[in-house]
């Protein structure tokens, strides 16, 4: 099954603060998949984030295979974004001993536009990270990581 | 789904349930129509609605009854593995 594509996307930006959030949650979550939300502002294409919202793993079972956010904690994220001027760019999520590569499941329940971050967390420490996002085809392709000048 | 509504984030309906909103919001943005509806003109499974913190499956579904100053969101399942 393809899952990914070659299409280009302008790119992402983490700030440090964010990196450090989302990181601390994927170690601090292992073996189990953390998950949360981040935000910023897209310009030119390139998205620049800065802040995050982490938010439980509501799922019940294989909570190291598979994560889900509650509707409320979607609601706290359109709050967030609403209040603090800032665009709800995407959700992050980890891969505990597997790497940052969307599974056939990411894709199945993946929504357009947002940039998924995934962190791979080998033996309880963050290993590397990646971005995808749906192209118009409905695959993943990489976003880059596209540091500011 | 912005992209599809000139970039609102939020849309103010004098609907009085659940479906006469949606009805309106969808009349105002066709094109979100497409994303928020399927074939039978259903809310697409992914999606949900709530009146406020409660959702509509636990209240009246679409016939939930609004008032003035309701506020009624649209939620994407957000899920991954």
């Amino acid at each position: 099954m393809q899952i990914t594509s070659k299409a280009i996307f302008p790119g992402i930006n983490l700030s440090e603060k964010a990196k450090k959030i989302i990181f601390e949650d994927a170690q601090k979550t292992y073996p189990h998949e953390c998950c949360g939300f981040f935000f910023g502002k897209q310009i030119e294409g390139r998205r620049q984030i800065t802040e995050v919202l982490v938010v439980d793993n509501s799922v019940q079972e294989n909570r190291a295979r598979r994560f889900e956010i509650t509707a409320l904690d979607y609601m706290r994220a359109e709050r967030k974004a609403i209040e603090e001027d800032l665009d709800l760019l995407g959700v992050y999520h980890s891969h505990p001993d597997h790497p940052a590569i969307p599974s056939s499941h990411d894709l199945a329940v993946a929504l357009p536009f947002f940039s998924y971050v995934i962190v791979s967390v080998q033996k309880g420490e963050v290993n590397h990270w990646r971005s995808w996002q749906l192209d118009e085809g409905g695959l993943f392709a990489e976003e880059k990581e596209r540091h500011n000048k | 789904m912005r992209k599809f509504t000139e970039n609102n984030a939020s849309f103010d309906s004098t609907g009085n349930t659940v479906q006469a909103a949606l009805a309106d919001l969808v009349g105002t943005y066709d094109l979100l129509g497409k994303q928020l509806l399927n074939e039978e003109g259903k809310l697409r499974s992914f999606l949900k609605v709530y009146v406020g913190d409660e959702d509509i499956k636990a209240l009246d579904g679409v016939d939930t009854a609004l008032k003035e100053d309701t506020v009624l969101s649209i939620i994407p399942a957000i899920a991954g593995g």
